[in-house]
C-alpha cells in the first residue's frame, strides 16, 4: 500500500465534492482509481463502462507516464505518486452516406462508427468468444499500429497472422524483390509474384486477406537517418531482419523511442524469440553488447534454413505482438525462447538487464543512433561487397583466362551441399571454414581464382590466402551466381 | 443552463480553421476565464487554440484530441487564471448538431462548440453541454457579446484576437 494522490480533471470535480485531488492508500493504479470512484460514486459512470472497465476515452497517467505503457491497472504506486485522470476528447459528424453531396445532409442516426460492424463481428467471432479478447480487445487490435521490419521469412507469416487478427495498421519495411528462392518459406508470396517488389505483393495479399487492414509500405532501407521517423507512429515493432546492422538499429531506435521490440531470428534448424522492452527488461544490447565478427555468422542465403522454421518463429512474434496489444498474458520480457526444430524442443533462458548497457542502463553513454554498418564491421547495405583493395576478376575475364594457355586454378569455398547443386568444372572444393587447415591442397597452384555463391565468403577467403602468403589470388566478383547469369545460363542459381 | 459567450474574433478563427481542414474535421480548445458568477453563470471564452486531429482513420467525420495534447494545453495556462473549458470541432457537410458519437464521448462541464462547414461556407456555430444525468447533449445559448470586463478584453488581446 502506498499513499498517492489522484488528480481529478476539472469536468469531474463537481462529482467529487469539488475536490481537485483526492489522496488514497492503494497498491496499484487500478485500485486507486476504483477507490476514488467508490468514494465518489458520481464519478463512476464518467470513468467506467457498465462492465467496470475504464472508458475508452479515459487515460490514466502515473506521474508523467501513460499507464497503458506501464502495467496498466496493475502498475504499482509508491508514496507520493500522482495519478492523473485525463480525458481524450473525441467526436465527429454522423456516419457519412456512400456519397456525400456537397450540400447539408440530415443527420442519419446510425451505430456509432467505433462499434464493430456486422462483418467484423462475424470475421472475428472466434476472438470475440475469448474473454481475453472480446469486443474491447478486438477494437483495440483495430486501433493498433504495428511495424514489421523485413517482409521476408519472419515478416511474411507474422504479417499474415496480424492482418488476419485484425490489426488496424501494418507497416512494412523492405527493399527486396521476390525471388524464386524466397517461396520455400515466405508464404506471403506466390509464384506469380516473382520479380515484384515485396512490399507491393505483400500489400495486395494482406488487403485481400483482410480489407479492414491498412497496409503502409516503407520502401527503402531502414537507416540511422530515417529509423526514428519510420518507427515513431507505431506501437509495436517486429524485428524480422536478416542482418546485424539493421537488428542493432531496430533495437536502438526502439529503446530511444520507448517501444517494445518483438525479436526473432533463425539459423538453419534453430530459432530464437524474445520481447525486448528496455522499460520493463533487457534490450537486445543487454543480451549481445557487440555483434559477432562479420564472417562468423552466415546469413540464410549462405547457411540455408528450414522453410518451416521462420514460420514457427514469425508466428511466435505475431502471438507476442497480439498479447502486447491486448495487454494480456505473459510476454517474453526477459526471456529468450530457443527452438530446435530437429530435436523438436523449446528451451528458455532468463535474460537480465545489463547494468552497464551502453543504451538502456542508468549509465548509458549512447543517446542516439550510430553508424551501424561500421559498428558491425560490414559494408553498408547496398554498398559494393567487401572487396576493397582485393584483387578481383569478372566472370568475363575468367572465361577468357580459362580458355587461354595458362588457366588459373579455381577454388570453391562453399559448403559441399552447395557444390552438389552446382559448381564450375575443374574447380577444387575447400569450404571456407576448413581453408586454413587444408592449405597443403593448394601448394601446386600458382594462380588462384576463389569463388562462392555471390562473392562474400570468397572475398574473405581471398583475404585469408593473401595474408598467408599466396601472391596470386583473385576473387570472382558476383560468385557462381554472376557466372551463371552472364556466362553460362544453363547453370542453376540458388 | 448556462450561456456561452464566444466573441466574434474567436468565431472567425474557428471558421478559418474549419475551412482550412475541410473536408476533414478540425478540432481545438476553448479557453475561458473562470466563471465569476459561479458554475451556473455564463462562460466567457477568451481564446481558442487549434489542436491536431489525431483520429487514425476517416478524419472527414471523426476527430480525436489526445490526452497529452489536453495536458499540454492545460499546463501552458496553469499559471494563469484561464482554464480549458471545452472544445470545438467541425462537421464537414453536416449540420452543427452533435452526433450520437459526440454524446457518447463527451464529458460533463465542458462546452462543446460545433461548426457546420461546407466547401464554400461555415454556415453555423452552435454550443452544447452534456447533461450529466442523462448523458445527452443540450444546446446552450451562444452569444457574441463581450462583457465589459477588463480581464476579458485583456485576454482577448493577448490571444491575438482583434
Amino acid at each position: 500500500m502506498a499513499k498517492a494522490t489522484v488528480k481529478i480533471p476539472t469536468p469531474l470535480r463537481p462529482f467529487a465534492d469539488g475536490h481537485a485531488e483526492v489522496a488514497a492508500d492503494e497498491a496499484d493504479v487500478g485500485s486507486l482509481v476504483r477507490r476514488v470512484a467508490d468514494t465518489y460514486p458520481g464519478l463512476k459512470r464518467h470513468l467506467f463502462t457498465t462492465d467496470g472497465t475504464l472508458r475508452n476515452f479515459v487515460t490514466v497517467y502515473l506521474n508523467d507516464e501513460d499507464v497503458r505503457y506501464l502495467q496498466r491497472d496493475a502498475t504499482p504506486v509508491k508514496d507520493g505518486d500522482v495519478v492523473s485522470i485525463v480525458p481524450a476528447i473525441a467526436g465527429g459528424a454522423p456516419p457519412a452516406r456512400a456519397q456525400t453531396p456537397p450540400t447539408m445532409l440530415p443527420v442519419v442516426p446510425n451505430a456509432p462508427s467505433d462499434a464493430l460492424d456486422r462483418d467484423e463481428l462475424r470475421r472475428y467471432s472466434r476472438h470475440l468468444l475469448l474473454p481475453e479478447v472480446g469486443v474491447a480487445g478486438q477494437k483495440r487490435l483495430r486501433r493498433a499500429k504495428v511495424l514489421l521490419v523485413g517482409a521476408g521469412g519472419l515478416g511474411a507469416p507474422a504479417a499474415l497472422y496480424l492482418a488476419a487478427a485484425g490489426v488496424g495498421e501494418i507497416g512494412l519495411v523492405d527493399v527486396d524483390e521476390i525471388e524464386l528462392s524466397n517461396l520455400q518459406r515466405q508464404v506471403l508470396y506466390s509464384s506469380a509474384d516473382v520479380g515484384r517488389p515485396k512490399l507491393e505483393a505483400a500489400r495486395d495479399r494482406l488487403e485481400a486477406l483482410n480489407p479492414g487492414v491498412r497496409v503502409v509500405t516503407h520502401p527503402g532501407r531502414l537507416t540511422s537517418e530515417n529509423a526514428l521517423d519510420v518507427l515513431r507512429p507505431y506501437e509495436v515493432v517486429v524485428d524480422g531482419t536478416d542482418n546485424f546492422p539493421t537488428r542493432y538499429l531496430v533495437n536502438d531506435a526502439c529503446v530511444l523511442l520507448g517501444k517494445p521490440n518483438v525479436y526473432g531470428s533463425i539459423y538453419r534448424f534453430e530459432g530464437q524469440a524474445s520481447v525486448f522492452d528496455a522499460r520493463r527488461g533487457p534490450c537486445y544490447r543487454c543480451l549481445y553488447p557487440e555483434p559477432p565478427p562479420p564472417d562468423l555468422v552466415p546469413s540464410c542465403a549462405e547457411a540455408g534454413v528450414l522453410g518451416v522454421l521462420p514460420g514457427m518463429i514469425g508466428m511466435i512474434q505475431a502471438t507476442e505482438t497480439v498479447k502486447l496489444l491486448l495487454g494480456t498474458g505473459e510476454p517474453l520480457y526477459g526471456r529468450l525462447l530457443l527452438y530446435d526444430a530437429l530435436a523438436m524442443r523449446f528451451r528458455e533462458l532468463t535474460l537480465r538487464k545489463n547494468p552497464a548497457c551502453v543504451l538502456c542502463s542508468p549509465t548509458a553513454t549512447q543517446h542516439g543512433l550510430i553508424d551501424y554498418p561500421a559498428f558491425c564491421g560490414v559494408p553498408a547495405a547496398g554498398a559494393a561487397p567487401a572487396g576493397d583493395g582485393l584483387p578481383e576478376i569478372s566472370p568475363e575475364e575468367l572465361k577468357a583466362e580459362l580458355g587461354g594457355d595458362d588457366p588459373p586454378t579455381l577454388l570453391d569455398v562453399r559448403e559441399p551441399n552447395e557444390w552438389d547443386i552446382v559448381h564450375l568444372p575443374d574447380a577444387h572444393l575447400i569450404p571456407r571454414g576448413e581453408l586454413a587447415d587444408r592449405l597443403n591442397e593448394l601448394t601446386g597452384a600458382r594462380r588462384l581464382v576463389v569463388y562462392c555463391r555471390t562473392g562474400g565468403r570468397s572475398s574473405q577467403a581471398t583475404r585469408l590466402l593473401l595474408d598467408l602468403g599466396f601472391s596470386n589470388v583473385r576473387n570472382l566478383t558476383g560468385g557462381i551466381t554472376a557466372w551463371a547469369q552472364r556466362i553460362d545460363p544453363s547453370l542453376p542459381t540458388y | 443552463m448556462r450561456g456561452v459567450r464566444l466573441p466574434e474574433p474567436l468565431r472567425a478563427e474557428i471558421r478559418a480553421h474549419a475551412r482550412a481542414t475541410y473536408p476533414d474535421e478540425c478540432c481545438g480548445f476553448l479557453i475561458a476565464l473562470p466563471d465569476p458568477a459561479g458554475p451556473d453563470g455564463p462562460r466567457t471564452i477568451v481564446a481558442v487554440q487549434r489542436a491536431p486531429n489525431e483520429f487514425e482513420g476517416e478524419r472527414r467525420r471523426r476527430f480525436v484530441i489526445r490526452p497529452e495534447e489536453l495536458r499540454a494545453a492545460e499546463r501552458a495556462i496553469e499559471s494563469t487564471e484561464r482554464v480549458v473549458a471545452g472544445f470545438y470541432h467541425s462537421h464537414p457537410d453536416h449540420p452543427a448538431r452533435p452526433s450520437t458519437f459526440d454524446a457518447e464521448h463527451a464529458w460533463p462541464w465542458y462546452t462543446y462548440v460545433v461548426a457546420a462547414v461546407t466547401a464554400t461556407d461555415v454556415p453555423a456555430l452552435r454550443a452544447f453541454e452534456l447533461d450529466a444525468g442523462t448523458r445527452e447533449f443540450r444546446e446552450v445559448p451562444l452569444t457574441a457579446s463581450v462583457p465589459a470586463d477588463p480581464r476579458v478584453t485583456e485576454n482577448l488581446r493577448a490571444s491575438g484576437a482583434r
